[in-house]
């Protein structure tokens, strides 16, 4: 991507003030090329979202994970669809159409996604016009012939789950197209971004998907920390991955219960589920909190660890009974002989969603944040990022298997090299001080003092990235989280093609994929 | 396998003691509560959950109910897949606008008499979701609700407390 990058820069119409990467303003034909390069596979699509007037475009680097923002001002209200050419985009430009208004020209989806027709408003970002709520039905894609049926499920499902609604076309037991409808858990999370403080802003972001509430914390704390130039106490940048670790350990360790428990072996769950609720005991005891909800606050952490022993009592504990249960998975004939092979998502799709998390490293994608672009501390820690090929539910658990390793392994070096210290730097001090950047940009809001950060974490679902403007007292002007699931969604309904609607939910729970987290 | 079925019937179960109940909340509960629940349902409840628009934190710690530590079922308390046969609608978020009719049509989908438990500081109130076109309100806005279980997301101890005491009320009519 590195040509490409300095293409872009050189064809730069304005640089704007975001940090630590660059957010470049280009003409239509630039955003053009970039969606061709995108479609081509030179850069990989991270993220794309709107505000009244503009588009941004956020592109990744796979090789050294950097990121650059592309904007293009879409002051007629139309903007060149990147869907036209890069499937991906599609669903990220129907929510900007539903949101904002703004419409993509070729845009080959133009129903709507979010927007169910309940809000009693269009745009209710952008131009925000009074429209019924009463619902409308949705026009799912058609899949013809004698012998199909069509099951509809949800939104309300059978189990202890997120709603949203699948429509699966079936050829006797045959899965032959799955279609997804989301937004049914929309909470308008883009619009609570508008304006509002700091503090209120990460609340609202720690909620995003609540499995996720560490991961969410910790990029919108690094995407403002970029945004206002201010710095953190090393013991907090280590006690952030802390707690980060120990929320991949609690949610791998119930996703492969879970994912077990869908193939109808129960004992995995139980067994898995006990350790899980073992590490959320540990978190309660050292943080206060067992999901850490609010526990990374702009500037450092809220609750300091004061004693350690827990957390070394919950690795070694569960160093001594995860092998086993491991053992049980490999084997257990009837069960690998459900993940073997079942909902295999090919590695070409996965490089060219950009799929991060365990859903893309089953597939071969070698892409992992904490390594690039990569973040304090993991530079100076050892771990492995874990790859596999075969894409199937199998890889899916296999993955998460070693990476359960991985974080105890983290979470045990985090704990013996945990430098002393301040917990948090007051934010207050260090902004009135701070040099406010001169920033150009776009005439409808009060930019002069604005400043931008962006941050890419990793999740344990995948990277995750958050985008945020403020103004240098530090109060929100706008900002954006994009979630992992964005991407993995539609590669759902790809990689059930062909399965028995049966191993729908195995699938399912493999990707396990944030409805909130998509609908936001 | 073998090995951990055999240890699984020889160790120490891990489940919690019954909490104790003695909440307000809940003795308001009780007058609501009629005669016609004990006769038709005695201690057992069936539960059916609804997700109105959550964050998923609210589900993590009502799945955790179901772990082998606070194992609800011993208490009579059993998830079921369907409305139609469920006494108790638990449902969590703020209720969305796009969940509104679900949550409609859930709730009238469950037989009478039915309870419903509202789950977590965003069913009770909104929590941080508020001031959003796309929010309609609070669980009780859209349906009645008979308890509310607050956090964010309360902990499974704190929503085994309430549904206790849900049957116990139910039992003492
Ligand atoms: S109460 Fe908290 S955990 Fe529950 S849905 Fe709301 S934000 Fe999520």
């Amino acid at each position: 991507m590195s040509t490409l990058r300095t293409a872009l820069l050189n064809a730069a119409l304005t640089v704007e003030e975001q940090k630590p990467w660059p957010r470049i303003t280009v003409d239509a034909d630039t955003w053009r090329q970039a969606t061709l390069a995108v479609a081509a596979g030179n850069a990989t699509l991270s993220g794309l979202w709107a505000e009244p007037g503009a588009v941004h475009m956020a592109l990744l680097d796979d090789d050294d994970g950097s990121l650059m923002v592309l904007t293009l001002l879409a002051s007629d209200g139309r903007f060149p669809s990147v869907g036209l050419t890069h499937p991906p985009a599609q669903r990220l430009e129907r929510k900007i159409v539903d949101l904002y208004g703004l419409i993509p020209e070729g845009m080959p989806d133009d129903r709507r996604w979010l927007d169910h027709d309940r809000w009693g408003v269009r745009a209710p970002l952008g131009s925000s016009a009074p429209a019924s709520a009463d619902g409308a039905t949705y026009p799912f894609l058609k899949a013809e012939g004698p012998p199909l049926h069509q099951i509809a499920v949800g939104p309300v499902h059978a189990g202890i789950i997120e709603p949203g609604h699948f429509r699966f076309s079936a050829n006797g037991e045959i899965v032959v197209r799955l279609e997804e409808r989301l937004g049914y858990v929309h909470k308008g999370i883009e619009g609570l971004l508008i304006n509002t403080t700091l503090e209120a802003a990460a609340k609202v972001v720690a909620r995003v998907s609540g499995d996720s509430t560490v991961a969410y914390s910790l990029a919108f704390a690094r995407a403002a920390e970029a945004a206002l130039g201010v710095a953190v106490p090393q013991r907090a940048v280590w006690l952030r991955a802390l707690m980060a670790e120990l929320e991949r350990l609690a949610n791998h360790l119930g996703d492969i219960g879970a994912i077990c428990n869908d193939a109808a072996f129960a004992l995995m769950l139980a067994h898995c589920g006990m350790l899980r609720e073992e590490v959320l005991r540990a978190t309660k005891i050292a943080f206060g909190h067992r999901l850490m909800m609010d526990c990374i606050v702009p500037g450092g952490i809220a609750t300091d660890l004061h004693d350690a022993a827990p957390i070394l009592a919950l690795t070694m504990h569960i160093r001594q009974r995860f092998p086993r249960l491991v053992e049980l998975y490999d084997n257990t004939a009837s069960l690998q002989n459900r993940t073997v092979s079942t909902g295999r998502l090919l590695p070409e799709l996965a490089r060219r969603f950009g799929a991060g998390g365990p859903v893309g490293r089953a597939s071969g994608r070698a892409f992992d944040a904490r390594k690039a672009p990569g973040y304090p501390p993991y530079g100076d820690l050892d771990f492995k990022m874990i790859k596999r090929e075969d894409g199937d539910v199998d890889a899916r658990i296999w993955v998460r298997i070693d990476e359960v390793y991985e974080s105890l392994e983290l979470i045990e070096q985090i704990v013996d090299r945990l430098p002393a210290g301040p917990i948090a730097y007051p934010l207050a001090p260090a902004l009135r001080e701070r040099k406010v950047p001169q920033a150009g940009g776009l005439a409808n809001e009060p930019r002069d003092s604005a400043s931008e950060g962006l941050a890419m974490v990793e999740g344990f679902r995948g990277d995750i990235l958050v985008w945020l403007r403020t103004d240098e007292t530090g109060h929100v002007l706008r900002g954006t989280v994009r979630d992992p699931s964005v991407f993995h969604w539609p590669l759902l309904e790809a990689a059930i093609e062909g399965n028995i609607v049966a191993d729908f939910p195995l699938c399912n729970k493999s990707f396990n994929c944030s409805y909130s987290g998509h609908d936001l | 396998m073998r090995r951990m079925l055999l240890e699984g019937l020889f160790r120490r179960p891990v489940t919690e003691g019954a909490p104790t109940i003695a909440d307000a909340e809940i003795e308001a509960l009780a007058e609501r509560l009629g005669v016609a629940a004990k006769a038709r349902l005695g201690r057992s409840l069936s539960i059916r959950e609804v997700d109105a628009g959550s964050c998923n934190g609210c589900e993590l710690e009502i799945h955790a109910l179901n772990n082998s530590y606070y194992d609800v079922e011993r208490f009579g308390l059993r998830f079921v897949a369907s409305p139609r046969h469920a006494d108790v609608l638990m449902v969590t978020g703020p209720v969305t606008a796009n969940m509104r009719e679900g949550l409609e049509r859930t709730y009238a989908a469950t037989p009478a008499p039915k309870w419903v438990v509202a789950i977590g500081d965003c069913a009770a109130g909104c929590g941080v979701f508020g001031k959003s076109y796309a929010v309609v309100g609070a669980v009780s806005n859209v349906i009645p609700v008979d308890l509310v279980i607050p956090g964010c997301p309360p902990e499974p101890i704190d929503m085994l407390k309430g549904l206790v005491g849900l049957i116990e009320a139910s039992a003492r009519g």
